[in-house]
């Protein structure tokens, strides 16, 4: 299997789910088009470009070239970020951004703790000071107020 | 000409009162550290500062905005310069020349040359754009809706075969896009898309989300777990001044550069990056001495760095004119505009001078201020560059959630950024650019809304986009895209598209 086909594989089964969800959507006429006309064209061109990936993507490099070396620091990453989400309005930013900093520095990258904890707290805190207090912008503050 | 002198007037009275001002340095001045520092890309950088911008009036917001675009393409010589990597991605070509005149106690003039080139072609093009944009949203408002849908699908093509790479990937990316710009409510019938019940999803998912999880969140997760500790030249002040000879060098390439990067940018596609390549190519080929590229010829970084410069200005043309943006980063801008209740579109330098005017002349005074932060403060800004990436990238991430969230104070934003986010790193390991996606995601509503009209109009028959002149000019053009594209399937060897691409693939490695 080649990358390329791997690819048209997946384009050409996301095609068909669009098609298939696109059901429940009126198609209207051609001289009044309705909400599921356009996503239904869309959905067949990119039907027909996974078929053209999948039949000249022979000579494409192998899916199990793709080197993935940084997947598990990606994906402590990725688990940050659904933890950030998670907790976000519950918890608040700044303590959120605390955790998250620290897990990142911490346990991931490994640096001295004083150095994780300097980071951390000024980092949340600080971000927190220039765009809610200074920026305006509104950052959640969370059932503890923070 | 007297009415052009009067607008301008009216644009340096509006760019310089204290607010725009200050708003404007500091534009330049985010910009120029966001193309200083890797992994930080214009896009990301404007995407995450929006949401700042929401308290200020549309002008000082734009103002803010377009100084960070240009400012980023300042800063990104920098570090190809004194390191051999590109701050950003229009800074590849930069690092070949750049960094060999750096190993060779040159850096002084390199880092001159770029900022002194950068500002005649900055300069150079808001004339072009000043001049040119006004013209051409006269001529536009005569466009209907089948004028705008051929022109959007011709935009898209053209976007398609400019970044390189598979054509077919790219397409699949366009229609990728478009279909998820289509999520959200109907605005023809009132029916929700493809929103699976999340009344967030309402409105459609933004722009922003979707790329600082594309460009910002997929670099994050690519670059994860490097513990590259780069060697950083250092100039000294006193050596920033460049010979005699090294000028007149680059007067040549910094017009050429000017020129070629200005009209690129015009076309849609990452006309920035693509112009430093042509350019670098170009002065390759006029040169009396090509054996010097690659070694440390002052022409290899004057004309790239002029043409990137000009590009981002040539880039605003199509947006400030017609409302179509040319790629992710006008796409972004346009969204800001959008954001402050200003309809972008040919009608826009007309209902509101006071925010086209005043950005025009902004970039004149944009321009100026970068000269002078680049030269002397490159100092403060390569020290930027000692900050190790595992203190960089979480900063980075905190930051995109910000962003990300301010922009509706919705957690749905944030996991939207985060797929995307997923999505992008997937992409980019299969060779898929995100960047057409992100443009099929800001065109989708319009493209959809000018198709459904034009249908409606000739009750149903598709030949109404053949039958109107300008709406067959531009399918003709979208026609040769195709073909141009379909080239190298009947001809052997690589065509320019493939070559570039093998280009940024092994500058990258």
């Amino acid at each position: 299997m080649t990358t390329d086909r791997l690819s048209g594989i997946v384009l050409l089964l996301l095609a068909v789910f669009v098609m298939i969800e696109t059901r429940v959507l009126p198609l209207g006429t051609h001289s009044r088009p309705g909400p599921g006309y356009l996503p239904l064209l869309l959905s067949s061109f990119l039907a027909i470009l996974g078929i053209i990936l999948i039949v000249r993507g022979r000579l494409a490099s192998s899916w199990r070239s793709v080197k993935w070396s940084e997947g598990l620091h990606a994906l402590a990453i990725l688990a940050g970020c659904v933890f950030t989400m998670l907790a976000l309005e519950t918890l608040g930013y700044r303590f959120t951004m605390l955790i998250l900093t620290a897990f990142l520095f911490g346990v991931i990258e490994r640096l001295k703790w004083w150095m994780v904890l300097s980071l951390s707290v000024g980092l949340s805190f600080g971000s927190f000071w220039l765009f809610d207090t200074m920026l305006k912008v509104i950052l959640p503050r969370g059932s503890l107020g923070f | 000409m007297v009415e052009t002198l009067q607008n301008l007037y009216l644009g340096f009275s509006t760019a310089l009162t204290p607010m725009n001002f200050f708003y404007g340095f500091m534009g330049c001045l985010i910009g120029t550290l966001v193309g200083v520092l890797p992994g930080v890309g214009p896009l990301a950088g404007i995407s995450l500062l929006l949401p700042t911008t929401f308290g200020l009036n549309p002008t000082s917001a734009i103002i803010l905005l377009a100084g960070i675009y240009y400012g980023a393409m300042y800063g990104g010589s920098t570090t190809s310069i004194l390191m051999r990597i590109p701050g950003e991605a229009a800074s590849v070509m930069t690092c070949i020349d750049g960094y060999a005149m750096a190993q060779k106690g040159r850096a002084g003039p390199a880092l001159a040359i770029s900022a002194i080139g950068s500002y005649v072609a900055g300069t150079g093009s808001v004339i072009g754009l000043m001049l040119l944009a006004p013209p051409l949203a006269k001529y536009a408002l005569r466009f209907g809706p089948p004028e705008y849908f051929s022109l959007l699908v011709l935009g898209l093509l053209v976007l398609g075969y400019m970044t390189g790479g598979s054509m077919v990937k790219n397409l699949a990316m366009i229609v990728l896009g478009l279909l998820l710009g289509m999520i959200g409510i109907d605005h023809f019938t009132g029916y929700f898309r493809f929103s699976y019940g999340v009344v967030a999803l309402g409105d459609g998912i933004g722009i922003v989300p979707v790329a600082v999880g594309l460009f910002g969140i997929s670099e994050i997760l690519m670059t994860a777990g490097q513990s590259i500790r780069p060697e950083v030249i250092k100039p000294r002040l006193k050596d920033l001044l460049p010979s005699k000879q090294e000028l007149r060098d680059s007067v040549a390439p910094i017009g050429r550069g000017s020129l070629l990067g200005f009209l690129i940018g015009i076309i849609p596609g990452s006309a920035h990056i693509i112009s430093t390549f042509i350019s670098y190519a170009v002065e390759r080929r006029v040169s009396k001495h090509p054996e010097k590229f690659g070694k440390g010829a002052i022409e290899g970084v004057a004309g790239p760095e002029s043409a990137n410069n000009a590009a981002s200005c040539g880039a605003l043309v199509p947006m400030l004119a017609l409302g179509v943006p040319t790629g992710p980063i006008p796409a972004v801008l346009l969204a800001a505009l959008m954001v402050h209740g200003i309809n972008p579109g040919p009608m826009l330098i007309k209902e509101q001078p006071v925010i086209f005017w005043g950005l025009i002349a902004s970039m004149y005074v944009g321009n100026f201020i970068l000269l002078l932060l680049n030269l002397p403060l490159v100092g403060i800004f390569v020290n930027l560059l000692r900050i190790p990436y595992k203190i960089l990238y979480p900063t980075i991430l905190m930051l995109c959630v910000v962003g990300v969230y301010a922009v509706n104070s919705s957690l749905v934003d944030v996991w939207i950024m985060t797929v995307m986010g997923i999505l992008g790193y997937v992409l980019r390991k299969y060779d898929f650019e995100p960047a057409p996606m992100v443009l099929g995601v800001v065109l989708a509503p319009i493209i959809e809304m000018s198709f459904r009209q034009a249908l409606a109009m000739s009750a149903g028959s598709y030949l109404i986009f053949v039958q109107r002149p300008i709406s067959v000019i531009f399918f003709m053009a979208a026609l040769a895209m195709i073909l141009l594209a379909m080239k190298p399937l009947v001809r052997k060897g690589k065509d320019w598209r493939e070559r570039l691409t093998k280009a940024e693939k092994d500058e990258k490695t």
